[in-house]
C-alpha cells in the first residue's frame, strides 16, 4: 500500500514533513474498559449528530428501557436516539451545548434494573435495504467524534472500492479505539464483513498507527486467513487519522476540497462505530453506551470507562477518582481538537470518546510573540495550506486572501498552532477566517 | 467542582520548541566560529563581539521603550543580530564601528518597520552593507590571523586577490577551511560554520535547502565561469552567509519551492558580482536583494492544497 513517508530526505528537512511530532501520553492503552455504575439520572440531548435535531417521542413521566426510542426526526439527515437507561422520564429540557447553542433533552431518573426494552430483536437483514435500514434504526453515528449519520454514509450513490477502517488514534491521551480493537475485535471484524457484503466493498483496509503494536499485531492475527481484509501500519505522526490523510495513506488517493470520500471510491468508519455495528447486528440493541478515555493531569486515576450516553461528566469524572487538585481545563475530546467545556455539567454524546482534565500547569496559554516566519507552521500542514498567510488575511479581513489561500480547506487540525513557536492562535484565526469568508458570501 | 474553567480553541497542548529556543539554538551554532575567531584574531575578535551584542540589545531595549511596546529583548533575536554583525566586520575596525552597525541594525532595519519578523531585510546585513559604503577603508582592510593586527602590514583577503589576478598569493585549501586567512571575523573558519550549521539542521532549526543550494550553486557556477570553485566557496563570506544570513527565516520564502528558487538566485548574483563586477565580494549584496525579491517569490510558490493536484498512481 501507498505509505507516505518522506523518508532520510524528510527527516533532513530537504522535503516537506506534514503533521505533528504531538507527544503520544497513551497512559491507558493497557487499561481494560470497566463499567461505571449507572447515574441517578441521564440527559439525552437531541442533536448528537450532524443534520436535523431529533424530536423527543416520550413524555414526563413515561417508562422507558434501555435501548426505547426516545427521539427521531423525518429529515433525512439525522439519526434515531434511544434512552441508554430504564428508568421514567423526569423532564423534556432544553439545555446549553458546548458550543454555545441550545438543544432539547431528555431527562432520565434511572432505576438501576437496567433493563433492556422487550421489543428489541436482532435485526432481519437479507438485502442491502434491510441493511441501511437497520444501521439507520441503531442510532449509529460516526464516533470517532464527527457524528455523522451512519445509514447515509453506508448508502453512497458511487461505487465503493475500499472500506477504510479508521483505528489511527492520532490524538494524543486517547486510547478508546485501540481498547475497542483489543476487547471487541470479533464485532469489528463482523462489522466490517457486513458492510462490505452489503454495501458491496471489495477491500477493506483498517489503518493503525505503529505505536499501537499489540493492535496491529492482533488485528494481523485474526484478519490473516481474509484476503479482502488488511491492516495498514500507519507512521506515528499526528494526524494519521484525520479522515482526507487515512485515505491517502491506505489508498493513495487525494479528496478533493469539499468533496467527500465516496467521490474517490472510500468509505471511512471509525473502528469503533464498526465495532457496535457489529454487535448491534448481532443483538439489536442499538448505541446507547460509550467507550471514552478519561485521563489528564487533573484526574485522579486514568481509565477507560464504558459509559451509558446521557450520562454527566462529573459523574464519570467522579468514578475516575474525582479531579486531583483543582482542574483548570476540561476538554471533549482529544488535546488537538477537543473542545474545551465551561462545565462538566454537560451530559455524554453519542460521538464523544475522551474527557480529558488539564492542572493549571497544563492548561496555562501562551502569550503570542511576533510571527517570525519560521514556515513551521506551512511544513506541517496537512493539508498543504500556508497557515501564516491565513492568519494574516483573517486579521486584515482580506476576504480575497482567504480565498486565494483557501482557508476553507483546513480541518482545524491544529498541526499549525501546535508547532507554533511564537504560540500564534492559528487554528482560532482559520475559524474566524472562515466565518468571515462565509459572511462575505464567497 | 469549584473554581472556573478556561475555554479556549484548540490545540490544547503545543511543541517546547519556542522562538526563544530557536534563536538559543542559533547562538550555540555560532559558538565554533566564536572561538574559531578568537583563536585566529586574538581578544579584539572578543571585544568587537561584545560591543556589537551590547549594543543590538541596548538599542532593541531603548527603542521598545520609546514606542511603548512590550519588551522583547528576552527573545535573544538582538544577540543573534549583533554576533553576526560582528562576524562580518575585519578584526581591525575601531569599536564605533559595530557600535555605529548595531544601531542601524536594529534601530533602522528591525524596530522602524515593527521589530522582530517585520524587517524585510537581514538587519546584520544591510548594516554591513551601510558600514561598508560609510567606511571602505576599515572595512576592507585585512590584516593576517595570528598575528593580531598589531604591527603588521595589511594584506588583501583572497577574494581580493583572486579579483585582481593575484592567484599566486592564495592560500592553501587547508588553511581556508581551517579559517587561518584574512578576512571577517567570524567567516573565514569555513570548518567552525560547517560545525553550526550542521548542529542547526540536526536540530531542525534551520532546512538545509538554502545552504546546500547556495553553496553548491556557487561551486557549479565558478567552475562554469573559469575560477577555482573550491577557493569560491571557501573564501569570503558564503559559508557564513549561506548558513547563517540568507536562512534568516524572517527574511526567506516559507515554501521549500520558494527556498530553492532564493537560494539557487542568490549564488548566481554572487557569482556575478565575483567574477563581473567591480566588487571582490558578493554575497551581501546578493542575500539583501534577494530579501527583497522574497515576496514575489512567496507570490509565486503558493502550494496546491491538498487534493488538487492529481497524483500519478
Amino acid at each position: 500500500m501507498a505509505k507516505q513517508s518522506s523518508g532520510l530526505l524528510g527527516s533532513l528537512g530537504f522535503v516537506k514533513s506534514p503533521g505533528a511530532p504531538v507527544p503520544h501520553r497513551k497512559h491507558t492503552s493497557a487499561c481494560e474498559t470497566v463499567e461505571m455504575p449507572v447515574p441517578a439520572s441521564v440527559t439525552i440531548v437531541m442533536s448528537q449528530h450532524i443534520g436535523a435535531p431529533c424530536t423527543p417521542c416520550v413524555k414526563a413521566k413515561d417508562q422507558v428501557f434501555v435501548g426505547t426510542l426516545v427521539g427521531e426526526s423525518t429529515a433525512f439527515m439525522s439519526a434515531p436516539i434511544h434512552s441508554s437507561v430504564s428508568g421514567t422520564v423526569k423532564k423534556i429540557d432544553t439545555v446549553l451545548m458546548p458550543n454555545g447553542t441550545k438543544a432539547q433533552a431528555i431527562v432520565i431518573d434511572t432505576d438501576g434494573e437496567q433493563t433492556v426494552d422487550p421489543a428489541i430483536q436482532p435485526p432481519v437483514v437479507n438485502s442491502k435495504e434491510e441493511f441501511i435500514e437497520a444501521v439507520k434504526q441503531s442510532g449509529l453515528v460516526g464516533l470517532g467524534g464527527a457524528g455523522f449519520p451512519a445509514h447515509i454514509k453506508l448508502n453512497p450513490k458511487d461505487k465503493i472500492e475500499y472500506l477504510c477502517i479508521n483505528a489511527a488514534e492520532c490524538e494524543p491521551y486517547i486510547t478508546a479505539d485501540v481498547r475497542e480493537i483489543m476487547e471487541n475485535h470479533e464485532n469489528v471484524l463482523y462489522g466490517i464483513s457486513q458492510v462490505m457484503k452489503y454495501v458491496g466493498i471489495d477491500k477493506a483496509l483498517i489503518g493503525i498507527e505503529d505505536n499501537k503494536p499489540e493492535a496491529i499485531k492482533l488485528m494481523q492475527e485474526k484478519t490473516a486467513q481474509m484476503s479482502n481484509v488488511e491492516v495498514v501500519t500507519l507512521p506515528s505522526r499526528y494526524p494519521q487519522g484525520a479522515e482526507k490523510v487515512l485515505i491517502e495513506q491506505c489508498t493513495g488517493r487525494q479528496v478533493p476540497p469539499g468533496k467527500l470520500p465516496s467521490d474517490v471510491g472510500c468509505i471511512v468508519m471509525n473502528v469503533a462505530s464498526v465495532g457496535f455495528l457489529g454487535g448491534y447486528l448481532k443483538n439489536g440493541i442499538p448505541l446507547t453506551t460509550k467507550r471514552v478515555t478519561v485521563d489528564g493531569s487533573a484526574i485522579t486515576e486514568a481509565k477507560n470507562v464504558r459509559v451509558p450516553i446521557g450520562a454527566p461528566i462529573k459523574d464519570i469524572i467522579a468514578f475516575c477518582g474525582g479531579y486531583k487538585g483543582t482542574p483548570a481545563k476540561l476538554i471533549s475530546g482529544g488535546p488537538m481538537m477537543g473542545t474545551a467545556l465551561m462545565t462538566d455539567d454537560f451530559p455524554v454524546l453519542k460521538q464523544n470518546n475522551a474527557f480529558l482534565a488539564f492542572d493549571e500547569a497544563e492548561a496555562k496559554s501562551l502569550e503570542p510573540t511576533a510571527c517570525i516566519s519560521c514556515g513551521r507552521c506551512v511544513n506541517a500542514c496537512p493539508m498543504n495550506l500556508m497557515p501564516t498567510k491565513l492568519e494574516a488575511a483573517t486579521i486584515y479581513k482580506r476576504v480575497d486572501d482567504l480565498k486565494k489561500y483557501s482557508v476553507m480547506t483546513c480541518m482545524e487540525c491544529g498541526c499549525c498552532a501546535f508547532v507554533c513557536p511564537a504560540n500564534r492562535k492559528l487554528v482560532q484565526s482559520m475559524r474566524i477566517g472562515k466565518a468571515i469568508l462565509r459572511n462575505a458570501g464567497k | 467542582m469549584d473554581g472556573k474553567l478556561i475555554v479556549s480553541s484548540s490545540p490544547h497542548i503545543s511543541s517546547p520548541v519556542k522562538t526563544k529556543n530557536i534563536m538559543l539554538d542559533v547562538i550555540i551554532a555560532l559558538i565554533p566560529s566564536l572561538i574559531a575567531s578568537i583563536y585566529f584574531f586574538g581578544p579584539r575578535a572578543a571585544v568587537i563581539v561584545i560591543a556589537s551584542v551590547a549594543t543590538c540589545v541596548i538599542a532593541e531595549y531603548i527603542c521598545r521603550k520609546v514606542m511603548k511596546r512590550e519588551q522583547t529583548i528576552g527573545d535573544l533575536s538582538a544577540v543573534v543580530t549583533g554576533i553576526l554583525l560582528a562576524f562580518n566586520l575585519p578584526s581591525s575596525v575601531p569599536i564605533y564601528v559595530p557600535i555605529i552597525g548595531g544601531l542601524v541594525a536594529i534601530v533602522m532595519v528591525k524596530q522602524m518597520f515593527g521589530g522582530l519578523g517585520q524587517n524585510f531585510v537581514n538587519p546584520a546585513l544591510l548594516a554591513r552593507i551601510i558600514l561598508m559604503n560609510s567606511f571602505p577603508v576599515l572595512m576592507t582592510t585585512w590584516y593576517p590571523s595570528g598575528n593580531f593586527g598589531a604591527d603588521t602590514t595589511a594584506m588583501a583577503s583572497p577574494l581580493a586577490n583572486i579579483a585582481t589576478g593575484n592567484v599566486d598569493a592564495l592560500p592553501s585549501y587547508m588553511d581556508m577551511f581551517i579559517g587561518n586567512i584574512p578576512g571577517c571575523l567570524g567567516e573565514t573558519s569555513a570548518l567552525a560554520l560547517l560545525i553550526g550549521g550542521i548542529y542547526l539542521i540536526a536540530r531542525k532549526v534551520i532546512s538545509p535547502i538554502i545552504p546546500v543550494t547556495y553553496i553548491g550553486t556557487v561551486f557549479v557556477l565558478s567552475a562554469i565561469l573559469g575560477q577555482d570553485p573550491v577557493a569560491q566557496i571557501l573564501c569570503g563570506g558564503l559559508f557564513i552567509g549561506a548558513i547563517f544570513m540568507a536562512t534568516d527565516y524572517v527574511t526567506s520564502p516559507l515554501t521549500n519551492k520558494g527556498k530553492f528558487i532564493y537560494a539557487l538566485c542568490c549564488g548566481i548574483i554572487t557569482c556575478l558580482i565575483r567574477v563581473f563586477a567591480s566588487l571582490p565580494e558578493g554575497v551581501s549584496y546578493s542575500i539583501v536583494l534577494m530579501n527583497i525579491i522574497v515576496p514575489l517569490i512567496e507570490r509565486a510558490t503558493v502550494p496546491k492544497p491538498f487534493g488538487t493536484v492529481k497524483e500519478a498512481k
